[in-house]
């Protein structure tokens, strides 16, 4: 008994040390220079958020919890950036509605319905869309877009004014061709590539299996895709949306020309706003004092946030690659 | 880059009396081949007087982009008087300028509006030197069908930009435009989405002239009214004017003239209504009190003939440099700027500096040292 046990220990104190000093010099370097890239990742991200807290820190002090009202006017040295939250979330949240359903609907398209022959370029055009630079969706955008889009505001408003939600979303008197929904509708494009791409590859991983035993127990293709893809590729579907939403809350050049730059809260979408990115994008030049500690903190702000999101979602799609795995 | 910039200043000390003699060689070519004949003439005789030898290195500056323009072109045409040395100018905005000549980024800053006093303490003391070198109007422009000379003054203007004022026939416009055919037509104020040194100076114009009909301050942000339009930078707002019937808007004299904009006259401090130009607006800065560091304010200028919403640059530097090359490089560039540089600027669309600001600022160069 005594020899058993100390042959079991003897084993792995044995095989660990030759196996440590074989390990070749190359094979170290390699180890040592990923762990350096790994962690490289790590310590820029942690020098950014504190460089960037630090120089916020003098907006804090001055304002305290006020920098949560409304009350951003530099002249009068107020810096409440609540109308900037206000207009990520609510650009972010007009992207989202937008892009996901029509995202899903071309994933779908792709997997479930037309050939791979045809699926093949309709990719590559989706594609396409994520190529355009952001500056040229905002220049396209304040252009082309604003000028054509504000007739159509204008006839929706004068037609929904007083109707009960329609007049409160779409009402109101102040329409502009560079408003909060302008800016909602260029993130709805610039999002639809990336949460079509990942909501297609989730779908892509339903088993063909449970598709035809579907179909074997006299399901339409409607109803498939309901009772067998849809219960399978939901997690993933909504981590893609998470990460669209993200990406719509950072984007800053175009939401910079097209929202119209004017940080107040209303309920009317057709109306001039602002967001975080773009606050900081067009003010930061000739800022000073609080008012440029204040831009940095919003940074903090949005990069605190869209961390969340992100985190959020790679949890949600990680949970539902587990779950897809395990069935 | 910054390391390998500071490089380069070190060799360019070594590298100077080689230049120096070098310079005998290359003067001569210079005055004949470059494409901008009628500025290199005086240029080439400007570095007689500002400085004698010829010096090399890299210069950087950043700052205001109201001076980019002015700076884009000074900077090829410095190439015939200083051919050793290469100059960079980054639009960055007049504040991050500041911050970077306050980290040492830089060697020198545009700035539309001295140092605030919240900034101060950034510059930990070093006494920094106040240049002006271009001075420009901003243009009210409109777009109003029919109506081609329009007058304004500053409490009107207030009134417009504060969102009081809503509407063209409004009987203070009628007011001061008897005979002309005002429509009932609303009015979008079009303003800068970007935090500007033209805002500034604009919201300047108007507390300092109707103090008693503005009340947002005079910061490179202003919190406008909700009818207002904001576009990025001189020409997003030009684009609004031109685009928007009944549009009002506050645009640099240069981008209005490229947008065929029609600009209004303003009422000035004697009364007058003057039309934008670079003449008058040279007036007007003329007709300002300097303050000994050099910094004034251009806008409400007494004169006759004075266009009163004009504003002013500065290039900011450290009275004392690091080493000789960079104290020889700052003189020579600056020296230029308000020497042979100014005549650039009508054709550019900046005015020139009144001749006393300009001889002040010119005695001032003696005070750079290393």
């Amino acid at each position: 008994m005594s020899v058993a046990t100390r042959a079991d220990s003897a084993i792995p104190a044995e095989s660990a040390h030759p196996l440590r000093h074989r390990r070749p010099l190359g094979d170290r370097i390699f180890a040592i220079l990923a762990l350096a890239a790994g962690l490289l990742v790590l310590v820029i991200l942690v020098l950014i958020a504190v460089s960037t807290s630090q120089q916020a820190s003098s907006w804090f002090s001055a304002e305290g919890w006020s920098i949560f009202t409304n009350t951003w006017n530099p002249g009068a040295n107020q810096f409440g950036v609540l109308a900037f939250i206000y207009g990520t979330a609510i650009t972010a949240l007009i992207a989202v509605i937008i892009a996901v359903p029509v995202s899903i609907g071309i994933a779908l398209l792709l997997t479930e319905v037309v050939r791979r022959r045809w699926a093949v370029p309709i990719v590559y055009v989706v594609d396409l869309l994520a190529v355009v630079p952001s500056v040229v969706w905002g220049l396209w955008g304040i252009l082309v877009f604003a000028p054509w889009v504000l007739h159509i505001y204008s006839s929706i408003a004068s037609g929904v004014n007083g109707i009960w939600v329609l007049g409160f979303l779409f009402g109101g008197q102040n329409i502009s061709g560079a408003s909060f929904f302008t800016c909602g509708l260029i993130l709805a494009f610039m999002i639809t590539p990336i949460v079509t791409s990942l909501s297609r590859e989730v779908i892509a991983t339903t088993p063909s299996i449970d598709k035809q035993g579907a179909y074997a127990l006299g399901a339409t293709r409607w109803e498939m895709i309901r009772g067998v893809v849809w219960p399978h590729s939901q997690g993933g579907v909504v981590g893609a949306v998470l990460l669209g939403l993200g990406r719509a809350m950072g984007e800053t050049i175009a939401a910079a020309l097209v929202i119209g730059s004017s940080p107040t809260i209303t309920s009317h979408l057709f109306a001039p706003g602002y967001n975080m990115p773009a606050g900081i994008a067009n003010l930061f030049g000739e800022s000073s004092g609080v008012f440029r500690a204040s831009l940095m903190g919003m940074g903090v702000l949005l990069f605190v946030i869209t961390i969340l999101i992100n985190v959020l979602a790679r949890g949600v799609v990680e949970r539902s690659a587990r779950r897809a795995r395990g069935a | 880059m910054r390391i390998r910039g500071g490089k380069q200043l070190t060799a360019g000390g070594a590298v100077a009396m080689a230049a120096v003699a070098l310079a005998a060689c290359s003067s001569s070519p210079t005055s004949t081949p470059p494409a901008s004949g009628s500025t290199t003439t005086p240029a080439a005789g400007s570095t007689a007087t500002a400085t004698a030898a010829a010096v090399s290195g890299t210069l950087n500056g950043a700052g205001s982009s109201f001076q980019n323009t002015f700076q884009e072109s000074a900077i090829q045409a410095f190439k015939s008087v200083q051919s050793g040395m290469t100059v960079n100018y980054n639009s960055v905005g007049s504040g991050t300028g500041r911050t970077d000549l306050a980290s040492n980024v830089v060697q020198f800053a545009g700035s539309d509006s001295p140092i605030p006093s919240t900034e101060t303490a950034s510059f930990k003391g070093k006494t920094v030197l106040y240049f002006p070198v271009v001075i420009g109007p901003i243009t009210i422009s409109y777009n109003l069908t029919g109506v081609s000379n329009l007058k304004l003054n500053a409490s009107v203007l207030a009134q417009i930009f504060s969102g009081k004022i809503t509407n063209w026939s409004n009987s203070a416009i009628k007011a001061l435009n008897p005979g002309v055919n005002l429509p009932s037509e609303a009015i979008t104020p079009a303003v800068r989405s970007d935090s500007s040194g033209t805002t500034q100076n604009f919201a300047l114009f108007l507390q300092t002239a109707a103090p008693s009909d503005w009340s947002l301050g005079d910061q490179s942000t202003v919190k406008w009214p909700s009818n207002a339009r904001a576009g990025a930078q001189n020409t997003g707002v030009a684009q609004i004017v031109k685009s928007t019937p009944g549009a009002i808007g506050y645009v640099d004299y240069a981008d209005a003239k490229a947008s065929g904009l029609t600009a209004a006259s303003i009422e000035n401090k004697s009364g007058a209504f003057i039309a934008p130009s670079t003449t008058a607006a040279s007036v007007s800065a003329g007709g300002v009190t300097v303050a000994p560091d050099l910094t004034f304010h251009a806008v409400w200028g007494s004169g006759s003939n004075a266009y009163p919403i004009t504003y002013q640059s500065w290039v900011l530097v450290y009275e004392k440099q690091p080493n000789a090359n960079d104290a020889a490089m700052v003189k020579a560039y600056i020296g230029y700027l308000i020497g042979a540089g100014q005549a650039l600027l009508p054709s550019l669309g900046y005015a020139p500096l009144p001749s006393n600001i300009d001889s002040m600022a010119k005695a001032q160069l003696s005070k750079i040292t290393s």
